[in-house]
């Protein structure tokens, strides 16, 4: 238990020091105050143009939660449909089995391991660490997604589940892209759209294999649906001969009408628009006489502690449909960005499920005490995932355990202080003779909680 | 307790309450928490079977929505229930007893400074809490409770944003924390209003605390010592 505690000691001073650094970063927090500003509000008003937002949000939230009680006989109707339609299905319990299953896809394919693959934006590569593996095996990856290919310039994660560079700035781009290219890019957004178009272009052109996320799998029609806007997810979908698709495995529907209701909710809670400008729906590998598509295709599904957290009482979890509408309205993210947060997803969702799916990942325990329960991530969620209320049971969970002694053995004698009549009294007095002497409290050394208000607030004073 | 009694009630005080356990329970300590919340539990639905009004949004929302679960599997598991049922927020429970719909003409600029013609009384910006504003819908409530004081009030810019407070929040990530006092301060003195109002203490003490050392000329006042000034015959 002692190895435990200190563990976390050092994890929770770790998260206030990487955000004391982010705070000092203003050119961070200005980019990131402005994108989820923009994002936030262009949501809300996505949403007001709808006469029945909140009809379709109780629908959304019903037809998820449904999805994730009955995951297994869904991912089965959709695995037949699509094996039947040529597809190969590959189910993968952790990162290691999924990223080993796409290294062999890769290997075999006709361009062989050193392939140049041509990569769409996928948070659940995130999670198991594709680029590398692959990478490590000889291949080419190169992120086509705009975003996700700024950070892979610049040896990055994604800080933001839909929009992974928002932390940068363009003249911060720009200089990622100078690098790159080795000649001046300047920071004109038009001029930095043709560097990055005129590199996509020729990775799409050169690549052997496609790799992409899934949004959703469609179980009555074995299809994957994959939206984006900027039309790479469909060139790396339909012009390599070989596409896989990396999916999450509770990101399924039943059919298309519930398709509809999601992909409704989807753009409109993520960027504000009522759809993607692409919205692909890929209905098995390419058939006889048809123009283009991948002659192979495969679904890499991944569990990675979902099976786990299905049984627990987090499920409502894996309802989410990684929109990022908490990140954007979250005060926290908006002050230190989504690297502080040292996982694949961060803001509000990133902390409930990154312990849920890394439990034994020390890290991960200290994320739920990064919020101050405000609820504004539970009001933006557009399938109702209680997210506030998820943060305070992952705390009521493990803090009795897991809490540093001097906290756990603090609330202890607090509480049993508390419980006797005569010890309120003392603090009632104690309190009001405390509010009318704060000149002199405030110069008295301190430390721990009382030291870490003191340092940068007053103390209260009598009314 | 003289804003209840200018809406026109007759309150009884609570002698024996004294803390809802919120400090434990959020930092994820609910045998705790329940240790410090029951003799507040005790005491409260000893002193009536009336309502039981709360002036802080965040002990009224732990109150009410947050104690039947807390008592859950306890024998005070049905008094929890019935008290949650009977708790009300101050400002929320004054305005359900306004008879006529009060008016707030405060001119909603973006900077109350730049109103023409200057207001006769300077108008107090509101800072919603987020337990109050999320938790319980309070936000209504209190601008009503507010306009029948007869105080003008202004809406500030980001009004849903947190002010970082967050009970130990606080002091557990107390950057993160200032950090945002600090904008959720420049936005209510963007409003040129020089009194904040809240219906949460804890938010109060929280941005006067940080307003104090940043040395910013405002002033912080609980929306109760404004209620004081609710006009006889307002109450049912």
């Amino acid at each position: 238990m002692a190895s435990t505690t200190a563990t976390e000691a050092a994890t929770l001073n770790s998260f206030n020091t990487r955000a004391r650094q982010a705070l000092r970063d203003e050119r961070l927090r200005d980019a990131v105050a402005r994108s989820t500003d923009l994002l936030g509000s262009r949501r809300v008003e996505a949403l007001s143009e709808l006469a029945n937002a909140d009809e379709l949000r109780d629908a959304a939230a019903a037809i998820r939660s449904a999805s994730v009680s009955r995951l297994r006989s869904l991912l089965d109707e959709w695995s037949d449909n699509f094996t039947a339609l040529g597809g190969t299905v590959h189910w993968a319990r952790d990162a290691a089995e999924a990223t080993g299953a796409i290294a062999e896809i890769v290997a075999a394919s006709p361009a062989g391991p050193g392939a140049v693959v041509a990569k769409g934006k996928s948070m659940a590569s995130e999670e198991i660490h594709l680029n590398e593996v692959l990478a490590s095996a000889g291949a080419d990856v190169i992120e086509t997604d705009l975003g996700e290919f700024i950070i892979q310039l610049a040896g990055e994660a994604p800080s933001h589940i839909i929009a992974p560079a928002l932390h940068k700035d363009r003249f911060q781009i720009a200089d990622l892209f100078t690098a790159d290219s080795g000649q001046a890019v300047s920071a004109e957004i038009h001029e930095e759209a043709a560097y990055a178009r005129d590199r996509l272009r020729r990775a799409f052109l050169d690549a052997g294999v496609g790799i992409t996320g899934v949004n959703f799998a469609v179980a009555s029609t074995g299809s994957i649906c994959l939206v984006e806007n900027e039309g790479n997810g469909r060139m790396c979908s339909s012009l390599p001969s070989v596409h896989v698709a990396i999916m999450g495995m509770e990101r399924i529907v039943a059919d298309l009408a519930e398709l509809d209701v999601m992909l409704n909710l989807l753009a409109r809670s993520a960027t504000g628009q009522a759809l993607t400008v692409y919205t692909n729906l890929i209905t098995g590998p390419r058939r006889d006489g048809e123009a283009d598509g991948p002659e192979n295709l495969h679904v890499v599904v991944l569990d990675g502690g979902r099976s786990a957290a299905l049984h627990s009482q987090y499920s409502s979890a894996l309802s989410c449909i990684r929109c990022g509408a908490c990140l954007n309205v979250c005060p926290v993210y908006r002050q230190v960005g989504g690297h502080v947060y040292e996982s694949v997803y961060s803001g509000p969702i990133g902390a409930v499920l990154t312990p849920i799916l890394r439990p034994d990942d020390p890290s991960a325990r200290e994320l739920p005490e990064a919020s101050s329960l405000c609820g504004a991530c539970t009001e933006a969620c557009p399938v109702q995932i209680p997210l506030h209320d998820l943060l305070l049971k992952l705390r009521l969970e493990r803090a009795p355990e897991s809490a540093t002694a001097t906290r756990r053995w603090g609330f202890r004698l607090w509480s049993l202080a508390w419980s006797l009549p005569l010890v309120r009294h003392i603090s009632r007095v104690l309190t009001r003779l405390g509010l009318r002497c704060t000149r002199v409290l405030r110069r008295l050394p301190s430390r721990g909680w009382p030291g870490a208000w003191n340092k940068c607030r007053d103390l209260p004073r009598a009314r | 307790m003289q804003a209840l009694r200018a809406a026109g009630c007759e309150p009884k005080d609570v002698g024996g309450a004294f803390c809802c356990g919120q400090p434990a329970y959020n930092s994820g300590f609910a045998k705790e928490a329940r240790r410090v919340a029951k003799p507040t539990l005790r005491a409260v639905s000893k002193a009536s079977s009336g309502d039981c009004v709360v002036a802080s949004g965040s002990c009224a929302a732990m109150m009410s929505h947050y104690w039947p679960e807390l008592f859950a599997g306890t024998p005070q598991a049905a008094e929890a229930r019935r008290v949650a049922e009977r708790t009300k927020e101050l400002t929320v429970y004054v305005s359900s007893r306004l008879e006529s719909e009060p008016v707030n003409d405060a001119p909603q600029a973006e900077s109350a400074a730049e109103v023409h013609p200057p207001l006769a009384e300077e108008p107090v910006v509101i800072h919603d809490a987020c337990h109050a504003l999320r938790g319980l819908g309070a936000a209504e409530a209190t601008r009503r409770a507010l306009a029948a004081s007869g105080r003008r009030y202004v809406n500030p810019p980001g009004s849903e944003r947190c002010c970082g407070f967050g009970g130990l929040f606080s002091v557990k990530m107390p950057d993160v924390s200032v950090a945002m006092a600090d904008e959720k301060l420049d936005l209510l003195a963007s409003t040129g209003c020089e009194t904040v109002v809240s219906c949460d203490l804890s938010c109060l003490v929280h941005l006067e605390g940080r307003a104090g050392r940043r040395g910013l000329a405002l002033r912080f006042e609980h929306a109760a010592s404004l209620l004081e000034g609710i006009g006889p015959g307002a109450g049912k």
